[in-house]
């Protein structure tokens, strides 16, 4: 069914009786031309892309939980595309684009919000740093707005502006940048793919791979059956080691723990995305009122989705030092997901070495708002064996070649990214 | 999560500051000129700087103590639950000198 105005109208007369299923409860087929490992935005991303885009639509997406489980349903739903390295300012733009026009796309209200984001300074330094991203945004046709600090004070009254210590002396702004629903996005992609006739397969973990004589890749084990596959991909960030060591790969990826939180609902305060430049620390408001916030990394490996309160304490004393009046709102929960940190702190989207197999990890805590573009440059490589342009730089050996793209120049240390 | 500092006792984690994985060793030059020269050095650095196993369970990582007796620390923690097994001073862990190595270092 299309959803518009007219099936919603009709479904409101027959007291909502009449929605399907908005995707089929799929059952494994013994063979696909393309197999996606992980049910999160980005595996039904590519695979909404292969079958709408490069016409490949026998394809399958095997989920281990239930699709969305993951990352997909535990970021804090921001969408931005304020990068200054070449390889990210191209991509994440690109990613913006298509936030924009998802909803038509995918005909699925996944509430994008473009409601702005704004990066606050706090000395001459980082102003000069921003100034200088800002700069590179606009060369690239991204939109970023320099503020001073009475701008800042006009736009965000309630911020604590004269800090002794952090005083805000103004922001760097992207218009277009704000949140998206994050499960809306996962549920409006399956909605999509499935209609184009790609399975979604939940509750199927890949135990292994299946190899032929050559060492290629020709299908999965799964919790569910072996299931035959001409190419291979996965979109398993957070658990993108623990997959690839089942193809005898070591990858350049820690996995830690990032914690969120979100308050109690509060009447309308935040009109878009701010984020703390002297701490680590950034907050935007959902719809249903809850202000919705996070921090630094916990910044040991993990694999166990839930945090520690040593960050828990340093989020709030950033919040408290960025918005003082937040000290009287109750936190509601906290949460914690699983990142693949790559060792520049920018994604992989390549061939791996194993032929058959391809990979899509090392999202670091920027999933979220790459999701439609991972889709559509993975789609493009599994489709056509060769890079998208705009991931061309998001190569797995760039490590080897000292091609890294280290946004916040960290160098080698994952869980400083 | 609560680390047991052999030297201080057991503090909150907030008091330490995590470096990584244990495992990997610093290639030391000596050994690897004793084998496939500069091709095999320059891949045994790659493996060191970048490559991971990013263990699911026991792991034994370097912890430093920076809020206590700013001691580096070998814990033996398991990533899937946090749950630490065993925590010891690291002294002298750091390199992959064997005894080989030194005498040969020494010897040229």
């Amino acid at each position: 069914m299309k959803y518009s105005i007219f099936s919603l109208a009709k479904a409101a007369l027959s007291g909502h009786k009449g929605w399907g299923r908005a995707w089929r409860d799929a059952a494994p087929k013994a063979h696909y031309d393309v197999v996606i490992i992980g049910g999160g935005g980005h595996g039904l991303a590519t695979a909404y892309q292969l079958a709408e885009r490069y016409g490949v639509r026998n394809v399958a997406v095997l989920e281990k939980g239930w699709i969305g489980s993951g990352n997909a349903g535990r970021n804090t739903t921001i969408i931005r595309s304020n990068y200054g390295l070449p390889g990210n300012t191209g991509f994440y733009e690109l990613s913006m684009k298509l936030w924009e026009r998802m909803e038509q796309d995918l005909n699925y209200n996944t509430m994008v919000s473009q409601r702005g984001i704004i990066n606050l300074y706090h000395s001459d330094a980082q102003r000069d740093a921003f100034a200088r991203r800002g700069n590179t945004m606009r060369i690239n046709g991204i939109d970023a707005e320099l503020l001073d600090q009475a701008a800042v004070r006009k736009m965000l009254p309630f911020l604590n502006h004269d800090n002794a210590r952090f005083p805000i002396m103004g922001g760097l702004v992207q218009r277009r940048g704000g949140t998206a629903r994050h499960d809306a996005v996962v549920w409006g992609y399956a909605r999509a793919a499935d209609r184009l006739g790609v399975d979604i397969i939940q509750n199927c973990e890949v135990t292994g791979f299946v190899r032929d004589h050559s060492g290629k890749v020709t299908g999965v084990e799964t919790s569910r059956g072996r299931i035959g596959a001409g190419k291979v991909g996965m979109a398993v960030a957070g658990s993108s080691s623990r997959v690839a060591a089942m193809a005898g790969l070591r990858l350049p990826i820690e996995s830690h723990v990032l914690q969120a939180f979100v308050s109690e609902a509060i009447k309308p305060l935040i009109p878009g995305v701010i984020t703390f430049g002297a701490g680590h620390f950034y907050v935007s408001q959902s719809d249903k009122g809850g202000l919705v916030f996070g921090g630094d990394l916990d910044g040991y490996n993990s694999y166990a989705q839930r945090g520690n309160m040593p960050v828990i304490e340093d989020v709030c004393e950033g919040g408290m030092a960025l918005m003082p009046m937040i000290g009287r709102v109750r936190m509601l929960r906290n949460w914690g997901g699983i990142m693949d940190m790559s060792m520049d702190g920018t994604p992989i989207i390549d061939k791996t070495p194993v032929d058959g197999l391809y990979l899509n990890a090392g999202w670091c805590y920027g999933g979220f708002k790459a999701t439609p573009a991972s889709g559509l440059v993975f789609a493009h490589l599994l489709a056509t064996d060769t890079p998208h342009e705009e991931a061309r730089r998001f190569r797995l050996d760039r490590f080897e070649r000292g091609a890294m793209i280290d946004e916040k120049g960290q160098g080698a240390q994952p869980n400083l990214h | 999560m609560r680390i047991a500092c052999p030297f201080c006792g057991e503090r909150e984690n907030g008091e330490f500051t995590y470096l990584g994985d244990a495992k990997p060793k610093r290639p030391f030059v000596a050994v690897i000129e004793d084998g496939k020269g500069a091709e095999g050095e320059r891949d045994a650095f790659y493996d060191y700087v970048y490559l991971r196993d990013n263990v699911a369970g026991e792991m034994s990582e370097y912890w430093y103590h920076g809020g206590g007796c700013r001691s580096w620390l070998v814990v033996r923690r398991n990533t899937l639950t946090h749950e630490i097994s065993s925590v010891e001073a690291a002294p002298g862990t750091g390199a992959a000198v064997t005894e080989a190595a030194i005498a040969k270092a020494g010897a040229q």
